[in-house]
């Protein structure tokens, strides 16, 4: 699934010696019923690889969500799901966010771990070294808040695995351009 | 206008009338019959009723890739709306501009499982190229003129909405086209100058250029194969098209070489594996086109002119896209050409005809009509004669098979919008409903219907639409007793193991016809194959010549699945020295 390098990086070559990347693409859309069901069926369909997806209304004026994607794929396969993504109807905007500019992203997660004794003291120092933050608690459990990029959380989860991890929930990545540029709705 | 408050079915008739709809293929049921009732009250739009919903949608094809014009589907709920499927996705696949409307169970029962309900849109998302849901009478209006927008914009294809029974009874307001505003989906049809710029030097620098083009050029509207015709013959180059595109440039022209692909000419693939510039017009370099992709056209510089980005760069690289409508982009060419007094060299352009003319000597498509049994190739050089000693411009239509392979070797298609097949997704069933259409939108026209006695039988319901609305289609069976494609797969690649590809117990079809009060003719033996056709073509009444051919003839050349250009098997002499790739069995 995840992969363990940041989105950009080469993360595999795959059979005909090309390299596959991770992308973050962003996509402007309509707030309509069945709209995720099109970007998810296209994917599906085609057999691209969705690593994280995340949507929300963004928008209320033109009553639009804002959908974030990571996925991989040689640079041919990118291009083909940027171009397949432009041409659904309810799409107004598709932005690759990994080459089209510098970009930031997040993700957060909910981290439960479960222990006692000096596991759990552990679990509390390296959540204070990572910026986590305690938001449940009980006398043998903590459910740790923890925000940064796919990288960061993925070594906190790592971590916490010896000393009691029980569940994780994560929200998958968004990101935004650095900069004054923003995404327009291009009708 | 003052708008006036109107029923959701008479909303959708509205919408139909004002898009200048005047035909629309259907089949009634519990969740349409208020369109039904609108139907009944008016006279503006005819109602044709198919016999089964699938026929609706292959007639709908017919009539649009015939006319340019949208082809309408009107069908119930449920089963209705499934039967529909094969269709939607057929036209999806050929990029034909169609409209579905398909009845719902009312709003408040949508999730129940009611009586016929489907998830009609969700069933429908992959095999549209979109589709509505209709919750609000009000949306109505400018979902049915968005509908017309999306499905003839851009790369056309089928969009279906979805009406729930409650919508179309509840009264709204209607809005005419001019007010409605398209907020997103809006192609460009203009390409880039500079891309044009860069092709058209890069073609006035080739020495063995090529002109590929395919249904999109068919798509853009005749103007853009008027437009081809004149670019081809600027350039003196050889062109050649795709199954999609015949008509799209005159077949008797000289520097036509045929057909490409699977079962194009010697020359024509010969001529894609040796250019240095390929200019793919309105083409999407389809697997059947490029047969194995690492020996496609391995040194020639690529042009792509295409609506839709999606198919730049998806099999193959190019190396100057330029996205934009096939006419448009053609039109700049030709002015970009002119503008720069653009030629190409004359002796390198000559050595490369003195290629194609030896090439072209091998007389790929040549048959012997000897012996007893009628050859399914002559039986179809017969009947493009005999159409011409007629004076008869057919329009044809196919069903899918040998037969269908044939029909587009040896048929010459001199315009476009004549030649009607389904290429992407080789839907058997296809040919009859389409010819349907065809001769619905064109009453007086000689329209024919190629089949082979297998396809057929998968619409054949369909014969008493025809007979209902006296539409005089002629069916040309070439009756060859097998599932012929399947049998010379068979034959090829799976060592003559004849599995379940023989036709037993076919119907009599000289007495279907009959039955159907129309006109069997029969045609065993070659003395008497022409009279059957110049009575076929003769008589003004739907027609069922049954052509009794070949049983074990096939379709060369081929380039076998898995195979380069250069690999092609010319006649049955090749097949043992060829022998087909364990890496080619596994595709289709
Ligand atoms: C709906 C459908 N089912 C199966 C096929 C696979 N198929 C392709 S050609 C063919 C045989 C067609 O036989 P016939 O119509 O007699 O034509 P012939 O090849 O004999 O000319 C079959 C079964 C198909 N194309 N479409
Ligand atoms: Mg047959």
């Amino acid at each position: 699934m995840r992969g363990e390098r940041g989105p950009g990086e080469i993360c595999e070559v795959n059979a005909q010696n090309e390299t596959v990347n991770s992308h973050t693409i962003a996509v402007l859309v309509d707030n309509e019923p069945g709209v995720l069901a099109r970007v998810i069926g296209l994917f599906s369909g085609r057999g691209y690889n969705i690593e994280s997806l995340t949507v929300a209304k963004t928008d209320n004026v033109n009553n639009m969500s804002r959908i974030t994607i990571v996925t991989t794929g040689t640079p041919m396969i990118i291009e083909q799901i940027k171009a397949q993504l432009s041409r659904l109807v309810p799409i107004h905007n598709v932005k690759d966010l990994t080459i089209e500019s510098a970009s930031v992203e997040r993700e957060l997660a909910l981290v439960k771990v479960v222990g006692e004794g000096e596991k759990r003291v552990e679990s509390l120092r390296i959540a204070d070294i990572f910026r986590a933050r305690v938001v449940d608690s009980s006398n043998e459990s903590f459910v740790f808040e923890i925000v940064g990029d796919t990288g960061k959380l993925d070594a906190f989860i790592r971590l916490m695995e010896p000393l009691g991890l029980a569940d994780v929930s994560r929200t998958g990545v968004v990101a935004i351009s650095r900069g004054v540029k923003a995404m327009d709705v291009a009708y | 206008m003052v708008s006036k408050e109107l029923t959701g079915s008479e909303i959708v008739l509205k919408a139909l009338e004002e898009q200048g709809v005047t035909e629309i293929f259907g089949y009634p049921g519990g969740a349409v019959l208020p369109i039904y009732d609108a139907i009944f009250n008016q006279n503006q739009i005819r109602h044709i009723l198919v016999r089964q919903e699938g026929g609706a949608v292959h007639a709908a094809e017919g009539y649009a890739r015939s006319t340019g014009k949208v082809g309408i589907v009107l069908v119930t709920s449920g089963p209705g709306a499934t039967n529909a499927v094969t269709g939607l996705t057929d036209a999806l696949m050929d990029s034909i501009p169609i409209i579905c409307l398909t009845g719902q169970v009312p709003t408040h029962l949508i999730g129940n499982d009611a009586f016929q309900e489907a998830d009609t849109t969700g069933i429908t998302r992959p095999c549209t190229k979109h589709n509505y849901l209709v919750k609000d009478v009000n949306d109505l209006a400018r979902v049915m003129h968005e509908a017309f927008h999306v499905a003839t914009s851009g790369r056309p294809g089928p969009v279906l909405i979805d009406l729930p029974k409650d919508v179309l009874m509840a009264v709204g307001t209607y809005k005419p086209k001019s007010k409605i505003k398209v907020r997103n989906y809006n192609p460009s049809v203009k390409g880039d100058l500079n891309a044009i710029k860069h092709a058209v030097e890069t073609i006035a620098k080739a020495k063995k250029p090529l002109i590929y083009a395919g249904g999109g050029v068919i798509n853009s509207g005749p103007a853009a194969s008027k437009l081809l015709t004149q670019f081809v013959k600027m350039t003196g180059a050889p062109c050649t098209l795709t199954l999609m595109g015949l008509g799209a440039f005159p077949a008797s022209n000289k520097q036509f070489i045929g057909m490409l692909g699977m079962h194009g000419t010697y020359e024509a693939n010969l001529a894609m594996h040796d250019c240095d510039v390929m200019v793919c017009i309105g083409a999407r370099f389809d697997d059947r086109v490029t047969g194995r992709l690492d020996a496609f056209s391995p040194g020639s510089t690529k042009i792509h002119v295409d609506i839709d980005p999606s198919s730049i760069n998806k099999n193959v690289r190019v190396d100057i896209p330029i996205i934009g409508d096939v006419g448009h982009v053609l039109e700049d060419m030709i002015k970009v050409w002119k503008g720069t007094q653009a030629k190409i060299d004359a002796k390198a352009l000559k050595a490369w005809w003195q290629e194609m003319n030896a090439w072209r000597s091998v007389d790929c498509l040549k048959f012997k009509q000897e012996g007893k049994v009628i050859k399914p190739q002559h039986a179809l050089t017969r009947l493009w004669e005999l159409c011409r000693e007629a004076k008869k411009e057919p329009y044809v239509t196919t069903e899918v098979g040998q037969h269908q392979m044939w029909a587009a070797q040896y048929l010459g298609f001199e315009k476009p919008n004549q030649w009607m097949t389904s290429g992407g997704l080789g839907t058997m069933g296809y040919g009859l409903p389409a010819a349907m259409g065809v001769q619905v939108a064109h009453p007086k026209e000689l329209v024919v219907c190629v089949a082979g006695e297998a396809s057929y039988l998968m619409n054949v319901q369909e014969l008493s639409t025809i007979s209902q609305y006296r539409l005089p289609v002629k069916s040309f069976i070439l009756n060859n007793f097998y599932l012929g494609m399947v049998r010379q797969w068979q034959e090829l690649l799976h060592g003559q193991r004849y599995s379940e590809s023989y036709m037993n117990s076919l119907p009599d079809f000289v007495k279907l016809a009959e039955t159907f009060n129309m006109v069997g003719l029969r045609a065993t033996k070659p003395s008497e194959l022409d009279d059957v056709i110049k009575e076929m073509i003769k008589i003004d009444k739907p027609v069922i010549a049954d052509i009794h051919v070949d049983q074990m003839e096939n379709v060369f050349p081929m380039i076998p699945s898995g195979a380069a250009h250069n690999e092609m098997l010319l006649g049955p002499e090749d097949e043992t020295e060829k022998p087909i790739s364990e890496e080619g069995m596994v595709l289709v």
